[in-house]
């Protein structure tokens, strides 16, 4: 999703460092060879970026500017949940689903070029205080969730897979907002982990809640 | 025997004693994988210093070891270890995290590509960075 934009703004001053908070070693490789990317691809085996940056789900990004101040918090990367209609059988999407995904994803390209082409001139490069009052919080119980997280996969890679186990489940009981760390346990098979019971089960559980926080951009779903 | 992990080490340490709640160290092992020493004011890092509480020594002293858990618990961040005592891992508390965040200046990091090559985000100083995650799964 990214190679394409990074290639248009690149001589503009701008990279795309891309972090996949991915667990078993083997799985995120298949899709960097085939993504075949230019900037930085780097893997995040106990989700470290997700501790220091407050992460949750993917994709969120962080916009840091030329003298590495954070200038949009964390937040959904031009995602929209229109998978939340798709049939569940056919996986075909509501065509106006459909329609708000692809909006979110150019909306969110679109803010990116204007940071990049007028720097803090673009009204999506958040001043300070607008940025500080984005920024999230995390709670003890999000800081233990983490060190939980960290011995689990330790254990998991050190032939304790059982105890590992119980550490990640700890981990999510303490951080239930934790798409990443929930989705870190699940089984997957081949036909991926959104063809799971479970996964629906979460899902349809946020009711009137978004799967993706709304992101406060103009124009964005 | 154990293996110490905090944000950015790992370190294995011959002469850790590992009894229940408690991480006995070496002063030696102590500063290798935390960063925190013995001193005379007490237990130091860097500029910051905490004196140990008149009265509790023995919680955290025995002869020349420290215990690191009861370290940590004192400065109040988490930790965890793994049943038999072989993993420890010393974490970061929400409000130390909390006020990284909101000095806006972005938290760097190291991590490898596929080839196992270490990028950090502050090579890209300079630059407009778009830090985003992804997830095979």
């Amino acid at each position: 999703m990214w190679q394409a934009l990074y290639e248009e703004l690149k001589d503009h001053g701008f990279v795309v460092i891309a972090v996949a908070l991915d667990s078993r070693e083997g799985d995120p490789l298949p899709w960097i060879e085939a993504a075949a990317t230019s900037y930085p691809c780097l893997i995040d085996r106990d989700h470290r970026l997700a501790d220091l940056y407050h992460m949750v789900n993917v994709p969120q990004a962080v916009w840091i500017d030329e003298h590495g101040t954070i200038v949009r918090p964390t937040e959904s990367a031009g995602a929209y949940e229109g998978f939340r209609r798709m049939d569940r059988v056919t996986r075909e999407m509501p065509a106006d689903a459909a329609r708000l995904t692809a909006e979110a994803k150019a909306t969110y390209l679109n803010a990116i070029r204007d940071w990049v082409r007028r720097g803090p001139a673009s009204d999506h490069a958040l001043d300070a205080e607008r940025a500080r009052a984005r920024g999230p919080q995390p709670t003890e119980d999000v800081a233990r969730a983490h060190v939980f997280f960290r011995l689990g996969q330790h254990l998991i890679r050190h032939g304790q897979p059982e105890e590992g186990d119980r550490w990640l489940a700890e981990a999510s009981r303490l951080h239930p907002e934790s798409w990443a760390i929930w989705r870190q346990r699940a089984p997957v098979t081949e036909l991926g982990l959104a063809a799971q019971p479970d996964f629906w089960a979460r899902v349809d559980a946020l009711g009137e809640r978004r799967y993706y926080a709304p992101v406060d951009m103009k124009g964005m779903p | 025997m154990a293996i110490l992990m905090t944000e950015t080490t790992e370190t294995v340490l011959p002469d850790a004693r590992a009894e229940g709640e408690r991480l006995w160290l070496s002063a030696a092992e102590l500063e290798a994988a935390t960063g925190w020493s013995s001193r005379p004011e007490g237990l130091c890092r860097g500029s910051i210093c905490v004196p140990i509480p008149a009265g509790r020594e023995r919680e955290f002293l025995r002869g020349n070891q420290i215990d690191a858990a009861a370290l940590w618990r004192h400065l109040g961040q988490p930790l965890a270890h793994s049943a038999d005592g072989g993993a420890w891992v010393l974490g970061t508390a929400a409000a130390d995290r909390g006020a990284a965040l909101r000095s806006l200046e972005a938290p760097d990091f190291s991590l490898p590509d596929r080839t196992g090559r270490q990028h950090s985000l502050s090579e890209h100083r300079g630059k407009k960075v778009l830090l985003v995650s992804w997830a095979s799964w």
